[in-house]
């Protein structure tokens, strides 16, 4: 296995592995990350995992250019083999049946030519995994969908997203952390704030993290929407 | 304490920024203007993280309540102390009930006041800086308002500096922005890395805190403007399908999908920064080593920047 290192500026160097979404290239990635971590290698100050890269910032008045990348470059074969620390297995309650909050759930049904249980089965009984957060505080980027559900991205995307979506499109799920525009089908939504910039832990997930969406009604939704809003809610987290 | 009298136009709490969070998405926000802050800050003899404003184009009207030293730096804004001109880049002591006003800018676009002790708000995630679009840190994650009171961290008063005439930048006229190429110069074309390097760009108006958006000659790609998503760094010349660049500041999104052709020399963030709407700009090339040296040569330039103002 090889990595390219590609300057990103003065202040960051960017580490590729190979060119393609899975869970393997990913998993390499954030092996790489922590054991960057662990090492604690001198003058790295950060590090932002995605899909195949792993975005290292540094000080370059601690660590010059061509030191950070030789010693980095030491660790990718051990990043190959490295048993990463247990994964934390998030439960994320989501509420598919309701048209108001799953408002692509039957066309996505549609297009898959699933029904729309079938589609609510499969997806809320996968294991997924998350690659990354990025793009907005807090949002993940989500692996793990079952293939029958691999579907096109929205022709023309929202303008706008409610907060909580959960939405799939490509190989992906994803849950939007903030309102934003999207290219998601959104199946459901869950009560769960994933970026909540008034709590003591403003984001919810890791990258890394295992998820597993549970289904729930309408009427689940509003008491667990309710002790989010008052902060009482105890995610669960294994 | 400090009494927020009048805004102006955005007005911000920043500190140096929040760092180790933008692997859950956050961004590190602080000063665009990294180098004025700290010259703000050293003026009243706080560290060089204290909290402290950043105001944008037109600066806020205040009052102080207790005794305190303050100092503007950056963007070109007229200082009035109680209706009578004051320097900027200078050590200025405040009585209770004196009033401040910085004007409108005449060249540049953020000013900085610093506040002898800094401001004292709420550390989140490790830093006091305003994100505005998560609605995080600050004075209640949002730009400040009429009537808002900002408490000091206290301090004693510090003796009076001035920043050396030769430090105090000029913000008109054209610039010039080093750039190290990458990381993914090998997606444009030849003839698209010369535009970037030739041609003038042009700041547009919707730039923000985020991200400046530029006009110009577009930059061609060789294969497409899609990449699989990675991180983004401070100056990271995004280029989207349109061909026109934009350059990603301290509140940008910590990943993105898009080529980034180059990246601005973080010694270069503060002066594009500083760049008005139809100001313009060209890019030249440095090596990632020159880089280096650059910044060290800029490091060292802020150590002696400051002069003690006897009168």
């Amino acid at each position: 296995m090889s990595v390219r290192f590609l300057p990103a500026g003065d202040l960051a160097v960017l580490v590729e592995f190979e060119e393609e979404i899975s869970v393997e290239v990913n998993r390499r990635v954030r092996a790489l990350e922590f054991l960057i971590d662990e090492k604690g290698l001198p003058g790295v100050v950060e590090a932002v995992p995605a899909f195949r890269s792993l975005l290292v910032y540094y000080d370059p008045l601690a660590a010059g250019y061509e030191a950070l990348c030789a010693s980095i470059a030491e660790l990718v074969p051990e990043a190959e083999t490295a048993v990463l620390p247990p994964a934390r297995r998030v439960e994320v309650p989501c509420c598919y049946d309701d048209p108001e909050l799953g408002f692509e759930l039957a066309a996505a049904a549609e297009r898959l030519g699933l029904s729309a249980g079938e589609l609510v089965r499969l997806h809320s009984e996968a294991d997924h995994l998350v690659y990354f957060i990025g793009f907005a505080p807090g949002q993940p980027y989500i692996a793990g969908m079952p293939k029958e559900l691999t579907i096109p991205r929205l022709a023309t995307p929202r303008t706008k997203t409610p907060a909580g979506s959960v939405g799939i499109g490509g190989t992906q799920s994803c849950i939007y952390s903030v309102e934003s525009p999207g290219g998601f089908w959104v199946l459901g939504r869950t009560p769960l704030r994933l970026y909540d910039p008034g709590a003591r832990d403003p984001v919810l997930l890791r990258p890394g993290d295992g998820l597993r969406f549970r289904r729930i009604d309408r009427r689940e939704y509003e008491r667990i929407a309710a002790e989010v809003l008052a902060r009482t809610y105890r995610p669960v987290i294994g | 304490m400090i009494g927020i009298l009048e805004p102006g136009a955005l007005t911000t709490v920043q500190d140096l920024g929040r760092f180790r969070q933008l692997r859950y998405g956050i961004p590190p926000s602080g000063p665009v203007d990294r180098y004025a802050f700290v010259l703000a800050n050293r003026l009243v003899g706080n560290p060089d993280g204290a909290a402290a404003l950043e105001c944008t184009l037109i600066g806020p009207r205040l009052e102080a309540h207790a005794p305190c030293a303050i100092a503007v730096a950056g963007a070109d804004m007229p200082v009035s102390l109680n209706g009578h001109e004051a320097p900027g880049w200078a050590t200025l002591v405040l009585k209770p009930g004196d009033v401040v006003k910085l004007g409108a800018a005449r060249s540049g676009v953020r000013g900085y006041l610093a506040f002898s002790g800094g401001i004292d708000v709420p550390v989140v995630m490790g830093s006091r800086s305003t994100y505005l679009r998560g609605g995080l840190g600050g004075l209640e994650g949002r730009a400040l308002r009429k009537g808002d009171r900002v408490r000091l961290c206290a301090a004693p008063l510090p003796r009076p500096w001035r920043v050396a005439r030769h430090a105090v930048p000029v913000y008109e006229g054209e610039r010039t922005i080093r750039v190290v190429l990458g990381p993914q110069a090998d997606r444009f074309t030849e003839k698209g890395i010369a535009t970037l390097l030739g041609s003038p760009y042009e700041m547009l108006p919707q730039s923000d805190r985020m991200g400046a958006r530029l006009r110009g000659e577009p930059i061609a790609h060789s294969r497409g403007h899609d990449i699989l998503s990675d991180g983004i760094a401070p100056g990271s010349i995004q280029v989207p399908g349109d061909g026109q660049p934009i350059v990603l500041l301290t509140d940008r999104q910590s990943t993105g999908g898009y080529t980034k052709v180059g990246t601005v020399c973080s010694f270069d963030i503060g002066r594009l920064g500083q760049m008005r709407p139809g100001q313009s700009l060209r890019f030249r090339a440095v090596g990632v080593g020159e880089a280096h040296q650059l910044l060290r040569d800029a490091e060292a330039a802020l150590g002696s920047d400051l002069r003690e103002n006897i009168a």
